[in-house]
């Protein structure tokens, strides 16, 4: 069967931890699978519900005032002091170490909640993907598709003018990002599916980047306090024609 | 104090009490400044307070107690760590079920909730939970693969409560 070499593969593929060529390999064979695509979003929906989930207990505030008091009265005995200097030296590295450390987990903690961000919406891309309905208004105008959204988003957008481009526009969905409801735009380019999300601006976080997240290449900017995200499995070159379309229109 | 809410929250997960948690990482906290002198600078410091603080836990006495029920390190994990059922693998387990995956959670027995939260909630590569568990990156797949089961099985059995 052509699924076999893949089935037991897909757990470290969602992990990240499967080598780049295994993993293109993989990405061709769960576009034309619809059995391990379908497979593939379960699991993806696990790790999600259980990242969602991980976060249960809160420390108690007095707690972390008693602990702080408690970790800052410790001081090296005084013989060790006096062994040498080298203690005072070992002690003031270990503190810029840790100060560096907080200023480095503080970085990575905001890096997190992006890549979260992005891995939400290429869940959501690969859903559409998936689906046997993956847009609840079918056109290729964009003067049906954009009034559509009338009245079920807070905010409106501009559409793109397609003619001369190599794009299509298959259709829209609403989509939902943090309870918050935004438009999801389907576009075609030859035989590949691009998604293109946008929602109210939120977060601080830099916008203004290139990237891909599990082999999709993805774009986002922000403009007028929406956030674009474009996401898809066609060349960087295409996703940045389609991107640069979408900000002229916008 | 650098990680110290997921820390306490991993603490709260693996002691599933209050006090016990503040105890955990208090401890944690006191034995990472005094062995600081033994982190390797450039290698992975989150690793490195997560293993003190699983450490601290396995010697405390509702470590040793979870242990004693599951053997954390055999010669073969297949032997010690509790079967699973063969449960279909198309149980969707939704984001939306955020209760039922905590419950579910909660039960699991600790090596397969800690594997599940180091890898989905702290999002710890292979390398780097293999660091913190003292095992193998091979026994690191194996118990993943097994725990995320396990867990359908038990929001499965959760769901026909």
């Amino acid at each position: 069967m052509a699924c076999e070499p893949w089935t037991g593969k897909l757990d470290t593929y969602f992990d990240g931890e499967l080598p780049a060529e295994e993993a293109r390999a993989l990405d061709e064979h769960l576009r034309g699978c619809a059995t391990c695509a379908a497979e593939g979003l379960r699991k993806l929906q696990q790790k999600r519900a259980v990242r969602d989930a991980g976060q249960r207990f809160t420390p108690d505030p007095a707690f972390r005032a008693r602990l702080q008091a408690s970790l800052a009265a410790r001081r090296p005995s005084p013989s060790l002091w006096r062994r040498s200097w080298l203690p005072i030296f070992v002690t003031a590295t270990a503190t810029a170490l840790l100060i560096a450390v907080a200023v480095l987990l503080s970085l990575n903690r905001a890096r997190n909640s992006e890549q979260q961000l992005m891995s939400e919406l290429v869940d959501q891309h690969v859903a559409t993907l998936a689906s046997a309905n993956p847009v609840d208004v079918v056109s290729t105008d964009r003067h049906t598709v954009k009034p559509w959204f009338e009245g079920k988003i807070p905010f409106t957008f501009n559409l793109p003018e397609l003619q001369g481009s190599p794009f299509v526009l298959v259709g829209g969905r609403v989509s939902y990002l943090s309870q918050s409801p935004g438009a999801e735009l389907i576009f075609r380019v030859r035989q590949h599916q691009i998604s293109v999300f946008i929602f109210q601006e939120r977060g601080p976080s830099d916008a203004h980047e290139a990237r891909t997240a599990l082999s999709f290449e993805v774009r986002s900017w922000r403009h007028n306090g929406l956030r674009y995200v474009v996401i898809g499995d066609a060349s960087p070159q295409d996703l940045d024609r389609l991107s640069e379309l979408l900000k002229a229109a916008g | 104090m650098p990680l110290f809410e997921r820390l306490y929250n991993f603490a709260h997960w693996l002691t599933q009490d209050r006090e016990e948690a503040e105890d955990l990482v208090q401890e944690t906290y006191a034995k990472a400044l005094k062995g600081f002198a033994s982190f390797q600078p450039g290698t992975n410091f989150r690793a490195w307070i997560y293993q003190i603080l699983r450490n601290t836990f396995l010697t405390s006495h509702t470590g040793l107690k979870a242990t004693a029920m599951v053997p954390l390190e055999p010669e073969s994990d297949r032997e010690s760590l509790p079967a699973v059922k063969d449960t279909p693998e198309s149980i969707l387990i939704q984001r939306s079920d955020q209760q039922l995956v905590q419950e579910a959670l909660g039960r699991l027995p600790a090596p397969y909730r800690e594997m599940l939260l180091l890898c989905e909630f702290e999002e710890m590569s292979y390398q780097e939970i293999s660091t913190t568990l003292a095992i193998p990156i091979g026994t690191v797949m194996s118990r993943l693969s097994r725990a995320r089961r396990a867990l359908r099985d038990t929001v499965q059995e959760l769901q026909g409560d």
